[in-house]
């Protein structure tokens, strides 16, 4: 199930454990990123995906400037 | 969820650089729409800036008031005597950006996505910050 979550969600999301996703591409994300997430660039998501601890929940996200 | 725009804690290589996040005056004297001139120059009397935030019960930001706006009849609420939708721009914006856009401008409005006020950044501090980095790059 997906739904989507504000960034208060997700500071409690990832304080009860929830994974944190950075789907943009390995430089973005080594400029700059939330912390404690990891990155799987979009392209690679379908691929990796199976990684992911999805019992704890996974919040996935990309480009943040609006 | 605009995280980085709300100023919220990041990572990264480019994670010190300086944003408009980290360099908003946050002391600004605000005010609400039915507030009388009388009041507001009061406030700003006090605090000492030349500017007022005009912001309603969500802390979205409505409008701005300089004191120019404050010399009719001492009655008269803000929202007669302020600048409508001033221009705003989001916490994420780099030193550069901040220079652009502050080139023919003393000061602009920081809020979120969601036009919440975060308060203002002042040209004289986005300069300040770009001669401490000249110089930490000449050394």
């Amino acid at each position: 199930m997906t739904i989507e979550v504000d960034r208060a969600d997700v500071q409690a999301l990832t304080a009860d454990g929830a994974q944190l996703v950075d789907v943009l591409s390995e430089q973005q994300y080594e400029e700059e990123h939330i912390p404690s997430a990891i990155n799987i660039p979009l392209g690679l998501l379908d691929r990796l995906a199976a990684r992911l601890r999805r019992d704890d929940g996974v919040i996935v996200y990309c480009y943040d400037y609006q | 969820m605009d995280w980085f725009a709300n100023g919220l804690p990041r990572e990264g290589r480019h994670a010190d650089h300086p944003r408009a996040g980290d360099m908003v005056r946050r002391d600004v004297p605000t005010c609400r729409l039915h507030d009388t001139v009388h009041d507001i120059a009061a406030r700003m009397r006090a605090t000492r800036w030349d500017l007022c935030a005009v912001l309603n019960e969500e802390q979205v930001l409505l409008g701005l008031l300089h004191p120019d706006a404050l010399r009719g009849e001492v009655s008269t609420p803000a929202e007669h005597v302020m600048q409508s939708a001033p221009t705003t721009i989001r916490p994420h914006l780099t030193l550069d950006e901040l220079g652009t856009r502050l080139k023919k401008r003393d000061h602009l409005a920081v809020t979120t996505a969601d036009g919440r006020f975060l308060g203002v950044v002042l040209r004289s501090d986005v300069e300040r910050k770009m001669i401490e980095r000249e110089h930490f790059v000449k050394n």
